[in-house]
């Protein structure tokens, strides 16, 4: 097997169902991944100006 | 290290392997969900022990930085060591010898998480945090992984200073400062991780002689690897009584490090008198070797889980 051989042939419908799916999972978590980080950013803010 | 050459998912074989479609669970495993799981437990304690106060917003950040870079360190490691990861049966179906996530991206995604840990370690805690942090992942990913892993059967024992670092962290992100006691944390992770790395070596010695990979069994064989792990057990244990003797914690953590300490030297004195052939090789499966393995991941967790106990109640 070469370094990189995948079979290039159209995926099948199923196949590109559980690709989309995948997709839509990851896009998922990034976006709850992404608000965790605001939600951090704007807390440490938070405390820290109520400190100071 | 040799090019990889991604291997199918076993299940879907005749299916398509798309570059870049790992499922999310895929990308959780690149960061070692197991290993992370000591790491921020450890970081925690050192955390809640320390003298001061930290706001709890900022000691969450704190340890949620702990946590995102061990998990930085465990997809570094993974990129690196794809090539043995490949051909050993443990480690065979990790993402990227199964080729759903491509190495680049794998490395891509733990330089990015170890750079955004250290920085929001900075952000919400201090410089001197922020710099141990720094020097756990640098440690971890030059030292161990690209340095010793693959030299030295020494490998685990100076390794093992990477895992060791979350306690001081956690005392530093509060303190600001590094003392002796979070030292004696460090040292007491610090020789509890030759024995339990080399009780899982004895058993997995097979995979790790396959790969290539020094660790003491395949180098020095078992019966020297059962000696240096009743070596390193009879020094973790008075170690262990440290924080009691010097004052930093009371009777309640002195008794427990006590009886868990006797409790790993039975569990290592087992190992030792494992029955075995002329060559050291067991002859139970290394049963004491497994049983020793998995009482030492709780010995660490309630040892530890004692101090802060101790402040409550002690």
């Amino acid at each position: 097997m070469t370094a990189m051989a995948r079979d290039l042939s159209p995926l099948s419908k199923a196949e590109s169902d559980a690709v989309a799916r995948r997709r839509r999972g990851r896009n998922w978590a990034m976006f709850v991944v992404l608000l965790l980080l605001c939600a951090i950013f704007y807390a440490i803010t938070w405390v820290k100006m109520t400190k100071s | 290290m040799s090019d990889l050459t991604p291997v199918r998912r076993d299940d879907v074989a005749a299916s398509h392997v798309v570059p870049g479609d790992a499922d999310v669970r895929d990308w959780i495993a690149l960061l070692k969900p197991r290993v992370m799981s000591l790491v921020v437990f450890t970081g925690l304690i050192g955390l809640l022990i320390a003298p001061g106060h930290l706001h709890p917003v900022l000691g969450f950040t704190a340890v949620l930085c702990i946590t995102v870079a061990a998990g930085a360190c465990g997809a570094i490691n993974m990129w690196y060591d794809r090539d043995i990861d490949a051909v050993m049966r443990r480690t065979q179906s990790r993402p990227i010898p199964q080729g759903r996530i491509m190495p680049g991206e794998a490395l891509g995604f733990g330089v990015v998480l170890a750079v955004a840990s250290v920085l929001l370690m900075y952000l919400a805690t201090n410089v001197a945090a922020a710099s141990v942090l720094a020097l756990s992942i640098m440690f971890y990913v030059f030292v161990y992984t690209m340095w010793l892993k693959r030299r030295t059967p020494q490998n685990i024992v100076i390794g093992g200073a990477a895992g060791a670092f979350p306690a001081v962290i956690g005392w530093a992100a509060v303190t600001g400062s590094i003392d002796l006691m979070p030292l004696i944390l460090f040292g007491i992770v610090f020789f509890w991780t030759p024995p339990h790395f080399w009780s899982l070596a004895l058993w997995a010695n097979d995979d790790y002689e396959r790969a290539g990979v020094p660790m003491l069994p395949v180098v020095a064989g078992a019966k020297e690897t059962r000696k240096q792990i009743v070596i390193y057990t009879l020094l973790l244990v008075p170690l262990s009584l440290l924080p009691c003797v010097l004052g930093f914690a009371g009777v309640i953590y002195g008794a427990t490090a006590l009886l868990l300490g006797l409790g790993y030297v039975w569990q290592v004195w087992l190992v030792a008198r494992d029955r075995q052939d002329e060559r050291g090789v067991s002859l139970t499966k290394d049963a004491p070797a497994k049983a020793a393995f998995k009482y030492s991941i709780v010995y660490l967790f309630v040892l530890f889980g004692a101090l802060p106990i101790d402040r409550l109640f002690g």
